[in-house]
C-alpha cells in the first residue's frame, strides 16, 4: 500500500483564529502555546469576531500580528486601562489584554490593580516567565530569590533587591476580581489545564460576572540559558514552589457557571 | 437657550455632553475637579460610561483605549495630572486616533499650587510627549469660549483624525459667569472604517502606534506633518481688538489675554492707539496675521501668566522688525489690568530696541518689584 492510498483524516490543525506566519518567539518559549489555547477557545466559543485584543510592550508586543482579530496595542504597563476604555465603550465586544509579567506585575500594577478592582468585564492573559525577556533578560518583579538574570547577575539577592510578586494571590484579594488562577505551560497536562481556565476566563467575562485573569507560567529559554526541555522542568521544580498552580479566586457565581 | 449663571468647568463638562462626548475617563485634581465631578452624575444618568480612573495614566489610556473604536472621548486634569498623561498623548497621537483633553492650567513647576497659570503653553504647545506630533490647542478667554471651543474641539479632533487641547487655566474653570449652553446633539451612531470593533466578517482592524522599520516610519511621520499643514491653513482662529489703527499691539491668550483687553481699553481712554492680537489657536499659531500685523505697527507687547513661552512663537513671527516687550506674571500670580497698563505706557513713552531678548528685561524690572 502506498501512502497516497491511506484514508486519512485531520485531527489536529492550526485555529483559522491564528494567522498562518512564522512567529518572531524563540524556539521552546511558550508565547505560542498560549496564543494558540487563547485561539482555540474563542473559535469554540464562536467570539472571534466579536473580540478585541490588547497587545501589550514585551515578547508579545507583535501578539496582534498572529491573531485574525481586531487588536490595539497599549503602551507599557497600561494594557488593563486601554482595554477599560474599549470595553466600556463597546460592552458586548470580547475584550482580552495578554500581558507579560514586567508589563503587568511592574510598570502596570496600578492599571491592573484598578481594572480589577472596578471589576471590569476584562479577560487578562498574563505571561509570568521571571524576567524581561523582550529586552534580554533582566530582572523582573516574579524574578526568584537567586536567580540569574542579566540585572541580577550575581543572583537575586532579596535584601537588596526584594521578593518576588505573586500575582494572582495578590489581585484574588480584590472584590472585583472574581475569577483569578494560575496555570503552567510546562506539561501538556498543564497546558490541558490551563486551557480549561482560559475558557473559564472568557466564559466569565461574556456572561457579565467581572474581572478574570488567567496567569501562565511560561518558559523563556534563551532569556534563562537551558534548553526547551530544561526549562520546562525548571518551571517545574523552581517556579511552581514560587508560584504555586491553583484556583485563587472563584467567586460562587463563577462556580456555578454552566458552559 | 437663554444665558445662564456657570462655572468655567461645569460648562465644559455639560458642553462635551451636549457636543456628543460618548466617554469620560478622569482623575481628581484641582483646579479642573468640577469638571470630573459634573461628569459623573451627568453621564450615568444618560447611560454614558465614566470612569474615575485609579490615575492621570489610566485615564488617558483608558481614552486611547476608547478613541480606537471610534467614539468622542475626552479627559481633563490640570498640569500636574497633564504630565502625566504625556505618553498617553504621545501614543494617541502616533496611532492617528481623535480624542480632545482639558487642560485646566495651574502654578508650577511641581506640584506647584491651585492658581490660575499658562504654564503648560510649552508642554502643550510645543509636545511634551516624545516623537514628531502636534495637538491643536484651543484657548479660551471666558466661560464661553470655552463652551464654543469644547464643542469644535470635538469636531476638529475627528476631521482630522488628532488630538485637540483645550487650554484653559484656573480662573476660567473656576469662575462663574453668565453663558449660553449649546444645544444637546444626537450621539454619533456610526463605526469609522478604521476603528477596531470585532471583524463581524468585516477585515481585521489594528490600530498601534508602533513602526519597527524606520523609512515606513519616516512615512507617518510625514503623513502627520502634512497633516499639521492642512490644519495651518485651515483651523487658525484668533480675536483682534482695535487693530485698525494700532501703533502698539498687546498678545496674550486665554486669561491673559483678557486681563490684557482691560488695559487696552484703558490706554484707548488714555488716547493711546493700541490693540490687542489674541490667539484662539495657539496651535496651530496665527503667524501670518502676526506677520501682517508686524508691517504696520511700532512695537509688540507679549502678556502671558508665565515666563514667557509664547513670546517665543511671537518673536518667530516679528524677527527683529519691530521691537517685542514682555510681561508676566508666573507661579499662579494672575496679572492686574493696571500692571499690562503700565507696561503699554512705557512701549510708549519710553526708548524701545529690537536687540537683546525681552525676557531678560523683564527679568530685570520684575526682580525690582518682587525682589
Amino acid at each position: 500500500m502506498v501512502i497516497a492510498d491511506v484514508p486519512t483524516k485531520i485531527v489536529y490543525e492550526r485555529p483559522g483564529v491564528l494567522d498562518p506566519r512564522v512567529t518572531h518567539y524563540c524556539p521552546g518559549c511558550t508565547h505560542g502555546v498560549a496564543h494558540r489555547l487563547v485561539g482555540e477557545v474563542l473559535e469554540e466559543m464562536n467570539e472571534v469576531e466579536n473580540t478585541i485584543g490588547v497587545a501589550s510592550v514585551g515578547c508579545s508586543v507583535f501578539a496582534y500580528n498572529y491573531f485574525n482579530i481586531d487588536f490595539v496595542e497599549a503602551s507599557h504597563g497600561r494594557a488593563p486601562a486601554m482595554a477599560t476604555g474599549i470595553k466600556r465603550v463597546l460592552p458586548d465586544c470580547t475584550v482580552f489584554t495578554y500581558q507579560g509579567d514586567g508589563d503587568l506585575a511592574s510598570i502596570g500594577m496600578g492599571e491592573i490593580v484598578g481594572a480589577a478592582s472596578r471589576g471590569e468585564k476584562l479577560t487578562v492573559i498574563f505571561i509570568n516567565n521571571a524576567n524581561y525577556g523582550m529586552t534580554g533578560g533582566q530582572m523582573a518583579p516574579t524574578t526568584l530569590p537567586g536567580q540569574v538574570t542579566s540585572s541580577s547577575p550575581t543572583g537575586r539577592e532579596v535584601s537588596r533587591q526584594g521578593y518576588p510578586i505573586q500575582t494572582a494571590e495578590l489581585l484574588s484579594t480584590l472584590e472585583g476580581a472574581v475569577y483569578v488562577v494560575r496555570r503552567s505551560m510546562h506539561s501538556s497536562r498543564e497546558i490541558r489545564r490551563a486551557k480549561k481556565a482560559i475558557r473559564t476566563a472568557f466564559e466569565v467575562q461574556k456572561h457579565g460576572l467581572g474581572f478574570s485573569l488567567v496567569e501562565l507560567l511560561s518558559t523563556c529559554p534563551t532569556n534563562w540559558g537551558m534548553t526547551p526541555v530544561e526549562a520546562r522542568e525548571w518551571i517545574e521544580e523552581r517556579m511552581i514552589p514560587a508560584f504555586p498552580l491553583g484556583d485563587y479566586k472563584v467567586s460562587s457565581a463563577v462556580a456555578e457557571l454552566k458552559f | 437657550m437663554a444665558k445662564e449663571m456657570i462655572k468655567g468647568n461645569t460648562a465644559v463638562a455639560e458642553a462635551a455632553i451636549r457636543a456628543g462626548l460618548q466617554a469620560y475617563f478622569g482623575y481628581p485634581i484641582t483646579p479642573q475637579t468640577e469638571l470630573l465631578e459634573h461628569l459623573s452624575a451627568r453621564m450615568p444618568e444618560l447611560g454614558r460610561p465614566f470612569v474615575q480612573a485609579e490615575s492621570e495614566l489610566g485615564a488617558i489610556n483608558m481614552v486611547y483605549g476608547a478613541a480606537c473604536t471610534g467614539k468622542r472621548v475626552m479627559t481633563s486634569s490640570s498640569s500636574p495630572g497633564v504630565s502625566l498623561m504625556m505618553e498617553g498623548l504621545s501614543y494617541i497621537a502616533g496611532t492617528e486616533v481623535p480624542a480632545v483633553l482639558v487642560d485646566v492650567v495651574r502654578g508650577g513647576p511641581g506640584l506647584g499650587n491651585i492658581a490660575p497659570a499658562q504654564g503648560d503653553y510649552n508642554q502643550i504647545v510645543h509636545g511634551g510627549g516624545h516623537g514628531d506630533y502636534h495637538m491643536i490647542v484651543l484657548a479660551p478667554a471666558s466661560v464661553q469660549e470655552a463652551i464654543d471651543l469644547t464643542v469644535l474641539s470635538f469636531d476638529l479632533a475627528e476631521k482630522y483624525r488628532n488630538i485637540v487641547a483645550v487650554l484653559m487655566d484656573g480662573s476660567i474653570g473656576q469662575m462663574m459667569e453668565p453663558a449660553e449652553l449649546p444645544p444637546m446633539q444626537p450621539l454619533n451612531t456610526e463605526t469609522p472604517d478604521w476603528a477596531v470593533r470585532g471583524t463581524h466578517g468585516g477585515e481585521k482592524r489594528v490600530l498601534t502606534s508602533i513602526n519597527l522599520d524606520p523609512p515606513a516610519q519616516e512615512v507617518m511621520n510625514l503623513r502627520l506633518m502634512k497633516r499639521w499643514q492642512a490644519i495651518e491653513e485651515n483651523e487658525v482662529r484668533f480675536k483682534g481688538y482695535f487693530l485698525d489703527d494700532a501703533d502698539y499691539v498687546v498678545v496674550g491668550f486665554g486669561t491673559a489675554g483678557r486681563i490684557s483687553l482691560s488695559a487696552v481699553h484703558a490706554a484707548r481712554d488714555k488716547g493711546i492707539k493700541v490693540g490687542l492680537f489674541r490667539p484662539i489657536t495657539v496651535a496651530p499659531f496665527p503667524k501670518d496675521v502676526l506677520d501682517d500685523l508686524t508691517q504696520n505697527v511700532k512695537a509688540f507687547l507679549v502678556v502671558e501668566m508665565n515666563s514667557g513661552q509664547m513670546l517665543e512663537d511671537v518673536r518667530l513671527v516679528v524677527r527683529g522688525r519691530k521691537p517685542v516687550e514682555f510681561y508676566g506674571r508666573m507661579g499662579g500670580v494672575v496679572p492686574f489690568p493696571d500692571e499690562v497698563l503700565t507696561e503699554i505706557e512705557r512701549l510708549v513713552e519710553e526708548p524701545l530696541t529690537t536687540e537683546g531678548h525681552p525676557r531678560d528685561r523683564w527679568l530685570s524690572r520684575l526682580a525690582a518689584t518682587i525682589g
